[in-house]
């Protein structure tokens, strides 16, 4: 018993809140590098998750291609489908006020949506858990699904993927160095449009990445990309969008925050990530992790 | 890099004539129009031009997005429902309190959003207004998913006029309407409305001139959410019940769509952005084809290539015409 809590219910929303938080981790990181050099709000990050898990679904469904190929398979088409997006629309608006690039993805999300709504419904449709990762181990205070523990630790995989790309690699250098001074990269003879475009790409696939982890979790619908944006971008305030690493660990804090207020204090779990955004706000309005005011 | 702030085209001597022109029109075609179309769906079109009216105020003159308008445009209804359903007030009364309420609502959400400014402020009151609709989810007094139904209309001025009688409340509907807009000309036009402009085009300025910046922003959020308030509260009368879909996200799109489509920063803009959308959408609704869809190709195509809105670039020609002439 921890504060009169049983052990099982306590550790059990826990997981749930780690999972959760690994998805916030994931989704926030990549709206934070596609903000870092494009200064652009992806609204349709949410979107592009659905469409992952979608992707998944669908090729299991009609071609019976299965949870492992998925997960490279999504990626790519979704990170295909935002070069696409980057390259015929974003692209014009990176001299206009950032606010309609957030409009522009809000628009992109409302019709991405609206075509699997139309086909698709909004109930959720299930992805069965891979052979693999089915079953579960006894943790001695706790059964852990197989698959929920493999989402965590994927996600910590991604994460850490993706920050030793941007911290250790040639292409990360350069999107750091463009993300400070865009003009002075180009003029070294970087590519600049072209690393605005791979990054934006990069973005997108990271969310169908995570769309993908997410299929087995929660049933794949036209809506969930939606209801978490919105929780996403209240992690992403309170994180700060400065860092990387920031980003990372807010997403996994406040998932545990969530869980946490689900074992203590139901009613207010789903409005307990706004509320700690409002504190963070009075407190520190440029985020945990953040350097602009 | 530098970038061009949000385009619109109000302050032009030009755009001003065309406007009281327009709006003598149509107010003339305003007071015959229920005897000719349906009133409830012009006391909706109404409804909405307000809203829209009310959230320009904020983004065209004073250049903050808000994306969570949609709280107090509900929030107002739900609280005008309760006021004249469970405590019996008289209208007009009922109003009042929707529009109290959503004052105090934006006083609270304006006062954390405007710590940060630009793409974060949208975010902010994004995330503020659907916690409002998680507190809409569960409070006992909005009926959850049923939301308040039955509201009754009353009478207004102690029993003199019946609002039951569909043109009786068309016309009380209009004078709300009118005064609305009038109030948000009066806002715009007045000294208080120059300084929100010139924190619209140049914050840094304005505070290095001595203005205590954060004081007017959250002014004209506060003006801005009451008068989104006031819509709200009317709607509930009109449509006799106070429902979820008007304290979603979407319907926060939808009002910044509105606005968008007309034409940011020009008064009449977002009329006619609402008289459009609302049209299309009673259109589609009978249709296969899904409003969001429609919605999102027109957020797309907006920004794309028609930034100034309908009305902005009607503006526009008129003074490339002008100027060409000269």
């Amino acid at each position: 018993m921890i504060f009169g809590i049983p052990i099982q219910a306590f550790a059990g929303q826990l997981l749930v809140g780690l999972i959760n938080g690994s998805f916030y981790a994931m989704l926030s990181l990549g709206l934070a590098i596609i903000f870092g050099l494009l200064r652009v709000i992806n609204f349709a990050h949410g979107a592009q998750y659905m469409l992952g898990a979608f992707i998944a679904y669908l090729i299991l469904a009609f071609g019976g291609i299965g949870y492992w190929p998925a997960l490279i398979v999504a990626p790519v088409l979704v990170g295909l489908f935002g070069i696409v997006v980057e390259r015929l629309a974003l692209s014009r608006l990176y001299d206009v006020d950032p606010l309609y690039g957030l409009l522009f993805t809000f628009g992109l999300a409302l019709v991405i949506e609206g075509v699997f709504r139309y086909y698709y419904g909004v109930s959720g449709n299930p992805y069965p858990v891979p052979p693999a990762l089915t079953g579960a181990v006894n943790l001695g205070f706790m059964f852990l699904p197989i698959y929920r523990g493999w989402v965590v630790i994927a996600s910590l995989i991604v994460c850490i993927a993706a920050w030793l790309l941007i911290e250790k690699t040639k292409f990360g250098s350069y999107l750091r160095a463009a993300t400070e001074n865009p003009k002075l990269v180009q003029a070294f003879g970087v590519n600049v449009p072209l690393l605005l475009t791979l990054t934006y790409g990069l973005g997108a696939a990271l969310a169908g990445l995570a769309g993908v982890l997410a299929a087995p979790v929660y049933q794949v619908s036209p809506l969930m990309g939606s209801n978490l944006i919105i929780v996403v971008f209240a992690v992403v305030v309170i994180g700060g969008m400065g860092s990387i690493l920031g980003a990372i660990v807010t997403g996994y804090m406040l998932g545990v925050a969530e869980g946490l207020t689900k074992v203590f204090y139901p009613e207010a779990s789903n409005i307990v990530v706004f509320v700690i955004m409002a504190i963070v706000l009075l407190m520190r309005p440029a985020g945990l992790f953040g350097r602009d005011a | 890099m530098s970038r061009a702030a949000i385009e619109t085209t109000a302050e032009k001597p030009v755009a001003l004539r065309i406007e009281t022109i327009l709006l003598g029109l149509a107010l003339v075609g305003l007071l015959a129009a229920p005897f000719f179309i349906y009133p409830i769906f012009l006391m909706k079109m109404m409804c909405f031009a307000l809203f829209a009216c009310a959230f320009n105020l904020l983004l065209g003159y004073t250049g903050l997005l808000s994306f969570g308008h949609a709280a107090f445009f509900g929030g107002a209804a739900y609280f005008t429902a309760h006021a004249v359903k469970v405590w019996g007030l008289p209208p007009e009364i009922g109003i009042l309190v929707g529009v109290l309420g959503a004052a105090v609502l934006g006083l609270v959400i304006g006062f954390l959003a405007i710590r940060r400014q630009g793409i974060y402020f949208a975010m902010i009151t994004l995330a503020l207004s659907q916690m409002f609709f998680f507190f809409c989810v569960q409070a006992p007094f909005t009926g959850g998913e049923d939301g308040i139904q039955g509201v009754p209309r009353g009478t207004l001025l102690g029993g003199l006029i019946d609002l039951h009688n569909e043109h009786n409340m068309y016309y009380f509907v209009l004078v709300v309407f009118l005064l609305g807009v009038v109030a948000i000309w009066r806002i715009v036009n007045s000294p208080y409305g120059m300084i929100l402009r010139s924190i619209r085009e140049n914050e840094n300025r304005a505070i290095s001139l001595g203005y205590s910046v954060q004081n007017y922003k959250l002014g004209a959020f506060v003006m801005s959410a009451a008068l989104a308030g006031l819509a709200g509260g009317l709607k509930a009368l009109v449509f006799q019940f106070a429902t979820l879909t008007d304290v979603t996200w979407q319907m926060s799109g939808e009002v910044i769509l509105m606005t968008l489509l007309g034409g940011i920063g020009t008064l009449i803009g977002p009329i006619v952005g609402a008289g459009i959308v609302v049209t299309l959408q009673n259109a589609l609704a009978t249709s296969e084809f899904p409003v969001t869809i429609a919605t999102g190709l027109i957020f797309m195509i907006c920004v794309l290539i028609f930034r100034r809105g309908i009305v902005g670039e009607i503006y526009a020609y008129i003074d490339r015409r002008k100027s060409a002439g000269n």
